[in-house]
């Protein structure tokens, strides 16, 4: 199955650490929040208004010129009932759509499952990044995890010409063999199709071309690397990528706007390269975190809250603010210390599954939730 | 000494242990089987770890301790002491990343070395006294009159006996048994630095009423209850599958136990009385375990853990053999392989198996592999080449190849494998490690051998 370039792609982007959404879309007008965040709190000189309550913090200055051009929506108050202030347990949470019991299968996992039921391409999902997310985690079903897409491969560290000859012969080590139990063959699979999809994999650098030059930070290289997957027609229909820093329990106030300058900046150029090559139609990319932060600062940075925000961004987006941006009147403070979910994410996975994929997103997020209408 | 006792040897030491030098199997050898398993499950006849050495070198707060323990582990002369904190701590998963205080898991880590090779009752008694497991838990939230489960039900469904042996109104009594267990909040971290979490018995939250817990009525308290779980059949089972599944051979998750039997209903029946006659004694178990007949002719019948296939490098390359910096990395390494040391997952702890391998922890699995023994000056590797030279003269490919997968193993390798690596070896001919004027490219086919070898199917069993 080789899909075309314009099967509908979605783009993942995790912020770990949990992402500080107050200083990201800052209430600008509102007393409270300036009460309380005196250490880490913008000026109101500082940020850039966005109408007459919130502003972009200036450091993402690059996504409020997209959101300027219709491009961006923002989803306020992302969450989900008793939202967990584990990093481990919330991004668990995102990554399997099982707030309660411990889940063991992750949503991009089913949608790969979904849009390739037999695994023929290994590349239908691809993470970008070390390490595999347990959003892609699924037994059965093949997700490629790239680290470093021109050296992306297995024995990367021997010299070349020396590796192929011990590639050959990794592969045929792993040739399956009759009557060598359920978990040799399943390694024998798993080994082919890390090489296959490697194979594969190398032909998207030396296809691209691009005029876009791109920060050299790990997001604007992941994101890059997407591009040039995309571009290839190697027939990925689900790319997910991670940038990590985000838990700013201290020294939030020089650390996050470099992180938020990293994330705009690469993102605008993505798109940037994909309009360059006449394929930005096709893509839509969803920013998220695992949990918004404290309403107070600790006078350092912030410790882990709950209801935060997430991004839609693509050229077929319809711009605005959707969903509620949680209510800062103090009585209405989730545990008394932390912004209130207005949305349930499942609602937001469901929305990207079924208007953007065409998928029945029930199965993929175990039930059905409130959605969003965030597509011209 | 025969082949078969050295690979004997190897898998009692790849499952009691992290895997041993080809000397040091040669000396256990020497010692004969049974001395060996008697040593491994008597700690104390040997020399224990400098902890004064290990403390002022590695430090004892969480970003320091996983590169500790896994110093310890391949260079501890008590192997199964860290093997068994290992497997309790697969067993009674605990995190760090909810309790953000990296000393109670230290603190329960050094528990399960202290207590791990004693009896269920002391084991299950600690842990449940312990602060990173009652955090963990909840059960500083479990108070009479509103009790909180979550302790309670997991210690009867993942840490004691498994579901199917008890009833929700068990659990709801187990978990009132336990209320008022809970632990004294250590002074905050900023800026006073980590200070030990200690166990407190709240009498006040404790409820003192009658409880019923599989067909015990009384008022049963936290200790009585691990008295009445102790004596189950249902529990000697569930630990010897347990044990069975981390020493022998690889079992389904650990959810399914109810519904599919042991693949070796004679093994767990075996270990299962050696519990009911020991009154759980860990000790006895384990030296009935590694002298079974099942034991032996389980090698290779696991997936080793990214922490077995880290420690089992090290101890393969034969580096960190002192305290020396770089032992930082190899978490990492595990972490990537889908094993973060101290902060599994979930209290289910890891899936392990099959479930160790996707493509992207295979890739890095090989990789790491590969990349570790490419270096020939590293002492086990420079080994492993002395050794090839001591066979004299020049080596047939086919030799070449036995001889570097016995040095590596011993381990066997299927027709297939062992065709690949002999067509590796004969691009190159015979192998002559004595003739000095080719010694440069002969040392580098042997690096490209064990290469080969590390990257293979068969290196990722145990």
């Amino acid at each position: 199955m080789t899909a075309s370039r314009k099967d509908r792609v979605l783009v993942v982007v995790e912020l770990k650490g949990g992402n500080d959404f107050m200083n990201t879309i800052i209430p600008y007008t509102s007393g409270v929040y300036y009460d309380s965040r005196p250490v880490v709190g913008l000026k109101v000189e500082e940020v850039l208004p966005l109408n007459d309550t919130l502003a972009w913090n200036p450091n993402i200055e690059p996504l409020k010129e997209m959101y300027d051009q219709g491009n961006v929506a923002i989803v306020q108050g992302i969450g989900y009932p008793d939202s967990s202030r584990s990093h481990f347990r919330a991004m668990d949470v995102w990554h399997t759509c099982e707030p309660i019991e411990i889940g063991d299968e992750g949503w991009v996992g089913r949608i790969i499952r979904e849009l390739d039921p037999s695994g023929e391409n290994v590349l239908t999902g691809i993470n970008f990044g070390r390490g595999l997310s347990r959003a892609l985690a699924v037994t059965g079903v093949p997700a490629t995890s790239v680290d470093n897409l021109d050296t992306y491969g297995l024995m990367t560290s021997i010299d070349e010409a020396q590796r192929m000859q011990s590639l050959q012969i990794f592969e045929k080590m792993y040739s399956p063999a009759i009557g060598s139990g359920i978990t040799m063959d399943y390694l024998s699979q798993t080994g082919l199709d890390v090489i296959k999809g490697a194979d594969e994999l190398k032909k998207a650098p030396a296809m691209y071309q691009s005029e876009v030059e791109y920060g050299s930070d790990s997001m604007a290289k992941s994101l890059r690397d997407v591009a040039r997957v995309h571009l290839a027609d190697l027939g990925t229909r689900v790319f997910y990528t991670m940038h990590g820093g985000y838990d700013h329990h201290a020294n939030e106030v020089p650390s996050h706007p470099k992180l938020l300058k990293e994330l705009s900046g690469a993102i605008r150029d993505f798109f940037q390269d994909l309009r360059n090559h006449n394929a930005s139609e096709e893509i839509v990319m969803l920013v998220f975190t695992e949990f918004g932060r404290r309403i107070r600062d600790n006078a350092s940075g912030t410790d882990h809250g709950t209801g935060g925000g997430a991004f839609i961004i693509g050229d077929g987006v319809k711009g605005g603010l959707y969903a509620e941006y949680p209510s800062l009147e103090p009585s209405r403070w989730a545990n008394g210390e932390d912004l209130e979910h207005t949305i349930d994410f499942r609602g937001i996975y469901g929305t990207l599954l079924e208007q953007w994929m065409g998928l029945d997103p029930t199965p993929i997020v175990d039930g059905t939730f409130e959605q969003i209408y965030p597509f011209n | 000494m025969s082949d078969k006792n050295v690979a004997l040897m190897a898998h009692l030491m790849r499952r009691a242990g992290f895997g041993a030098t080809r000397t040091e199997l040669e000396a256990y050898v020497n010692m004969g089987y049974e001395n060996v398993v008697e040593n491994l499950v008597e700690p104390e006849r040997c020399d224990p770890m400098d902890e004064d050495i290990l403390e002022r070198y590695f430090g004892t707060t969480e970003g320091g301790y996983v590169p500790t323990w896994m110093y310890r582990m391949i260079n501890s002369k008590r192997p199964l002491e860290e093997k068994i904190s290992l497997f309790w701590h697969h067993v009674f998963a605990t995190g760090v990343g909810k309790n953000q205080h990296g000393l109670s898991s230290v603190n329960q880590i050094k528990m399960f070395r202290r207590v791990g090779l004693s009896n269920m009752r002391e084991i299950l008694l600690e842990l449940s006294k312990d602060p990173a497991m009652i955090f963990w838990l909840d059960n500083n939230e479990n108070r009479k009159g509103e009790p909180n489960e979550n302790y309670g039900r997991e210690l009867l469904e993942l840490f004691a006996m498994g579901v199917g042996n008890y009833t929700e109104d068990d659990i709801k009594d187990c978990a009132r048994a336990f209320t008022g267990w809970t632990f004294t909040q250590p002074i905050p971290l900023y800026p006073h630095g980590f200070y030990s979490a200690h166990f407190a018995f709240l009498e006040d939250e404790h409820d003192n009423g009658e409880k019923t817990f599989l067909g015990h009525t009384g008022n049963l308290n936290g200790d009585d209850i691990i008295d009445i779980i102790v004596e189950q059949p249902a529990t000697a089972k569930f630990i010897s599958r347990h044990l069975y599944n981390f020493f022998v051979a690889d079992e389904p998750q650990v959810p399914s136990w109810n519904v599919t039997p042991p693949q070796d209903p004679e093994a767990i029946e075996t270990l299962s009385n050696a519990f009911m006659e020991s009154g759980g004694d860990i000790r006895h178990i384990l030296r009935t375990l590694f002298n079974s007949d099942f034991f032996k002719e389980a090698q290779a019948k696991k997936v080793k853990s990214p922490t077995e296939l880290v420690t089992g490098l090290l101890k393969l390359t034969g580096t960190f053999q002192g305290p020396e910096p770089g032992m930082g990395k190899y978490p990492g390494a595990t972490t990537l392989m889908g094993q973060q040391l101290m902060n599994p997952p979930t209290v289910e702890g890891w899936h392990t198996g099959k479930e160790w391998i996707d493509g992207g922890t295979l890739t890095e699995r090989v990789n790491f592999a590969v990349n570790e023994v490419s270096d020939a000056s590293k002492p086990g590797i420079a080994e492993i080449i002395e050794r090839l030279k001591a066979e004299g003269g020049a080596l047939s490919p086919e030799a070449f190849v036995a001889k570097c997968v016995d040095l590596v193993g011993p381990m066997t390798v299927s027709d297939t494998t062992q065709a690949s690596l002999a067509e590796f070896a004969e691009v190159g001919g015979d192998l002559n490690l004595a003739d000095d004027d080719t010694l440069e490219e002969s040392t580098a086919r042997v690096v490209r051998m064990l290469q080969l070898i590390v990257a293979s199917r068969e290196y990722q069993f145990a």
